[in-house]
């Protein structure tokens, strides 16, 4: 079996300073990885040079693609990355007016992926994002109000259906908890946990809550000062913290 | 003799807008920038089309103006006084006349043949504006033949309309390349574009010039259930009787009395010289 997307010593660097450094890690199909970390430790730039989305100063991505198999796609020609970007990729973003397009409705949101890729039958398009809007518990009778009409909750999960609605292979989630009160935030996760199950999806997550990677994450890596710190399954790393600052940040949780 | 150049613009300036215009007939549908001038008269109201038509001009053309069809509006009649004087070049209200045709929101009803040139004045060029700000973005959308977003909007017409409501500037793809803004058009005159005359379009405020050569391919898009449809009002003509024309809508009384006519002023009259009547002209109402 090969890994889904293949790490090798990313860089990334703003001027002299350490944006993260010297990242390695496989990603197997099917698996959930975690990166935890404080604020400014570099688990944001880590995300966007994964997908591109930044460059990386040094280093490789592959990425199993489906027609050449491993890939660096750090090198490939920018047409063939953006059309990763709207297939097999999906990026969640913390912020769901970031992701979404805030004066286009539900339905133009959920579909827009779809139509990219040269769906050209309204009907089939309109019936794929009701499903999708149903599979994240918007109700159908909200397809055609735009996002802005909608709750911080209900926009994360409308992110998230316009996502996933071409069947990527690959997720990238950038907090995607984050601003959400807990309640909301327990849906969501709850949401999320049988999405990736159900689609067999392998995610990348980025945040600073335990809690996420606890529920989600099969695998976990401690960042602090752009580097890895500590790297483990999720469970080991939480319940049995080797290194100093994964002790700390786990110790820092408070407890209700 | 005046003491304007030429149809008012400088030689090196119509050989800039000369370059422009060939590069975006070789490239149908890329909007080539261009280094727009100050023209005597307000952006809107066609500084675009207006440079474009001096670039184009040459002292034998004979020069006609149409505004929403009319050759005797405000607009139209502004802009062939201009070269008139600053050309003095013949004129023509007759489409079948005239060498260089600059035109606003119309494409003449009788068929440009070939060696006819129409001029768009274009206000915003770019198809994808109002759903993508950014003109980096765009730019590279188009680059990338990235069109997805453009059904997004007719994705949105139907789901709020029931059907594609867009009326005017209805987006097309050019020789299945570039998606273009035909201009303020309506899209009853989408399907004409396919023509022996060159095309071009001139965006005065937003600096981009392009065309269309002769007998390019101009598809407008649509969904496979919602297909392109070329409406217009369904009336004949109440001053011609043509069944086949772009209509206007005109209030005649308070009443809720109305009539149809002829956007094309030219085409309408042309045809009742030759003896074609409607239901309101003068010798029908006696």
């Amino acid at each position: 079996m090969t890994p889904l997307l293949s790490v090798r010593n990313v860089s990334k660097f703003y001027g002299s300073r350490i944006g993260c450094s010297d990242v390695s890690f496989d990603l197997w199909p099917g698996e959930v990885m975690g990166i935890v970390g404080e604020s400014g430790s570099g688990k944001t730039t880590l995300l966007n040079s994964l997908a591109g989305q930044l460059t990386p100063d040094r280093g490789e991505v592959l990425f199993d693609t489906r027609a050449d198999g491993m890939k660096d796609t750090v090198t490939m020609s920018e047409p063939e990355r953006r059309m990763l970007g709207r297939t097999d990729w999906a990026f969640v973003h913390q912020h769901a007016h970031e992701g979404l397009r805030m004066n286009v409705s539900a339905g133009g949101n959920v579909g827009e992926r779809l139509m990219a890729v040269g769906a050209r039958n309204y009907g089939t398009i309109r019936e794929e994002a009701l499903d999708w809007l149903g599979r994240v518990e918007i109700s159908g009778d909200r397809i055609d109000d735009r996002p802005s009409a909608f709750s911080g909750g209900m926009r994360q999960r409308l992110q998230i259906a316009r996502n996933l609605v071409t069947g990527p292979r690959l997720v990238f989630m950038d907090e995607p908890t984050g601003g959400l009160d807990v309640s909301v935030q327990a849906r969501l996760l709850d949401l999320l946990r049988g999405l990736v199950r159900e689609m067999g999806l392998s995610a990348i997550i980025v945040t600073h809550d335990l809690a996420v990677v606890r529920l989600l994450a099969d695998r976990l890596m401690v960042m602090k000062d752009g580097h890895v710190v500590e790297a483990g399954l999720t469970d080991q790393v939480l319940d049995d913290p080797q290194h100093g600052y994964t002790q700390l940040l786990v110790s820092s949780v408070l407890q209700v | 003799m005046s003491d304007y150049n030429f149809a008012y613009l400088d030689e090196q300036t119509k050989r800039m807008i000369r370059r422009a215009i060939l590069k975006g007939l070789a490239v149908p549908g890329y909007q080539v920038p261009f280094a727009s001038r100050e023209m005597p008269m307000p952006y809107g109201w066609g500084t675009g089309g207006v440079q474009v038509s001096a670039a184009t001009l040459t002292p034998e053309d004979t020069f006609k103006v149409i505004d929403q069809g009319a050759d005797d509006t405000t607009n139209a009649v502004s802009i062939r006084k201009f070269f008139e004087k600053t050309a003095q070049v013949a004129v023509t209200e007759k489409t079948s006349e005239a060498t260089v045709i600059q035109t606003r929101h119309r494409i003449p009803e009788e068929p440009l043949r070939e060696g006819q040139i129409l001029v768009y004045q274009v206000p915003i060029p770019e198809p994808l504006r109002f759903l993508e700000p950014s003109e980096v973005e765009t730019r590279k959308m188009h680059a990338l033949e990235e069109y997805g977003l453009m059904h997004v909007k007719l994705y949105e017409d139907i789901s709020r309309h029931g059907h594609i409501a867009t009326a005017y500037a209805y987006p097309v793809k050019v020789e299945a390349r570039y998606v273009m803004d035909p201009s303020p058009i309506p899209k009853f005159d989408n399907p004409k574009m396919e023509m022996a005359g060159i095309q071009l379009f001139g965006a005065g405020r937003e600096q981009r010039i392009y065309a269309l050569p002769p007998y390019t391919q101009v598809v407008s898009l649509d969904f496979e259930d919602h297909p392109f449809d070329p409406s217009k009002a369904e009336h004949p003509c109440d001053m011609c009787g043509a069944e086949d024309s772009y209509l206007d809508e005109v209030i005649i009384d308070d009443a809720g009395g109305r009539m149809f006519v002829c956007s094309d002023t030219d085409y309408c009259a042309t045809r009742q010289a030759a003896g074609h009547r409607g239901r309101l002209s003068a010798e029908a109402a006696e």
